[in-house]
């Protein structure tokens, strides 16, 4: 597990890119959902 | 008659009462879609493809940052083609379309360049490489900014439609030339061979990871379109 | 149609030489910007002789966004446009010759004072050509395509910011093309490519860009 986490040393540019990118869309996401509820 | 018929079937789905509900079902379905497009690109990309020789682990960056730019490249010229349906038909769906899609289109560019900056400093040693692709990015970044300002600027909706409409027209043309002419500006300044440019012997199931994750995202944008485009037709009837 | 856009012209020409400060302030902004950068960067020669294009191109290119708010609010205040907009010449032959006339105070002056820039910055004497000729080609580029943004932001708040940020992607071709024969001159290899290729931007611009500024006049008016 600890392996996946560092990947040989790149584990904080990969996960920090697929972090970054999916709390993005997951944020897009919450906005619309809020924006639907709001009418 | 036949003709007549097909018209207004066509038409048909360009009233926003009769296209409300079909974009509910294509968000739904395009939403599962993307889910398991993901779940399926990702295990492809980590579990089943190997090490990259030469950069590590780090490579793996490449399957959202390639799909997140050929999105941003993609929903941009989807953008242009309803911004020129609605000027040349003047339907009103056509740009309520094209609004639908410039913020998800800037959110890939934006990603594009966030994952491409992480992707350079493990490969490259800095935080910002000026190679062509990402520096085309950036300006697509600002040719989406432009749209997006320009339509908040307009209190008229109908001027705000079809001047943003025109923009993005004008920017579509203009993105080969700019692609163009950044490529040379590249070669002139840094030579071929600072690129995050995959090279093309690239092996079978990366290949793989990445084109499902490309199908994923457009599933997302697709879905995400869909409901945006609900809520500017709620907002405006 | 030549007749009509000579007096166009000729008017926006009038018109301008009685507002001198506009013309002055733009070509002021262009010594100004490229004075600035010497100082920030420091006043290394080979330094300076490498970046002079660059820092030349964007300073025109700043210079002539500044100006082209002025292109069509003049009109538009005093009812005009609404005039041309009715008019039996075709919009798109009146937004080219008044295109024309901004280029003649805001750019070819630009052109003029470049080489006295490019004294300061100790650039090498075979460059000058170059340089006065790729200004002469682009900056009637920046003129026409900063029209359309002109066209598209007329009469909105934040005027000035948000046409600066929907022209300059547009400029960015010209830029690289313009600089970058100067710089290829300067490497000691011929500019003929990118020089060419700026000709073709021009005749590109000059033929499509005045309807699509047309068109967004038509929009921003209605």
């Amino acid at each position: 597990m600890n392996d996946l986490l560092y990947l040989h040393g790149y584990g904080f540019y990969v996960w920090g890119s697929y972090v970054v990118t999916f709390t993005l869309l997951a944020i897009e996401l919450i906005v619309l959902r809020k924006r639907t509820q709001r009418k | 008659m036949t003709t007549q018929t097909q018209n207004i079937r066509w038409f048909w789905f360009s009233s926003p009462a009769t296209f409300y509900p079909l974009a509910g079902t294509i968000a739904w379905v395009a939403g599962v879609l993307a889910a398991a497009l993901t779940l399926a690109g990702l295990y492809v990309g980590f579990v089943v493809a190997p090490t990259d020789a030469t950069q590590g682990e780090a490579y793996r960056i490449i399957y959202i940052h390639v799909a997140a730019a050929w999105m941003s490249m993609f929903l941009y010229v989807v953008m242009a083609f309803w911004a020129a349906v609605g000027l040349a038909m003047n339907v009103r769906l056509a740009f309520v379309l094209a609004r639908a899609i410039a913020p998800t289109g800037a959110l890939f560019t934006f990603i594009a360049l966030w994952t491409g900056s992480l992707w350079g400093k493990p490969t490259w040693g800095t935080w910002w490489v000026w190679d062509a692709r990402l520096t085309s990015e950036l300006i697509l970044l600002f040719l989406y900014f432009g749209y997006l300002a320009l339509q908040a600027s307009i209190d008229e909706r109908r001027r705000s439609d079809r001047a943003s409409a025109l923009l993005a027209l004008v920017g579509v043309v203009n993105v080969p030339i700019i692609y163009y002419s950044v490529q040379w500006w590249n070669t002139l300044h840094q030579g071929a061979s600072v690129s995050l440019t995959r090279s093309p012997s690239m092996a079978k199931t990366m290949l793989l990871g990445m084109l499902l994750m490309a199908l994923a995202f457009w599933a997302y944008s697709i879905a995400v379109v869909m409901i945006r485009a609900r809520c500017e037709i709620r907002e405006n009837e | 149609m030549l007749g009509i856009a000579r007096t166009l012209v000729a008017r926006d020409l009038l018109l301008a030489m009685r507002r001198k400060s506009d013309v002055a302030t733009a070509l002021l902004f262009f010594v100004i910007v490229a004075s600035l950068f010497p100082l920030g960067i420091g006043a290394e020669p080979n330094q300076l002789r490498a970046i002079a294009p660059g820092v030349i191109w964007v300073a025109a290119l700043l210079s002539s966004m500044l100006s082209l708010s002025r292109l069509f609010a003049g009109d538009h205040a005093d009812g005009t446009l609404e005039q041309m907009l009715l008019g039996a010449a075709p919009l798109g032959v009146v937004v080219a010759a008044k295109a024309f006339a901004h280029w003649l105070v805001s750019g070819l002056p630009l052109v003029l004072i470049a080489p006295v820039i490019a004294l300061q910055y100790d650039v090498a004497g075979p460059l000058y050509g170059v340089l006065a000729l790729s200004l002469l080609l682009g900056t009637p580029i920046l003129s026409i395509i900063g029209a359309i943004g002109a066209a598209l932001t007329l009469g909105l708040r934040g005027g000035g910011v948000l046409l600066s940020l929907l022209v300059l992607p547009l400029y960015v071709p010209v830029l690289i093309m313009g600089a970058g024969a100067v710089e290829m001159a300067g490497a000691g290899l011929a500019p003929d490519g990118q020089l060419l290729l700026l000709g073709a931007l021009l005749v590109v611009a000059a033929a499509f860009a005045p309807w699509a500024t047309a068109a967004a006049l038509r929009i921003s008016m209605e």
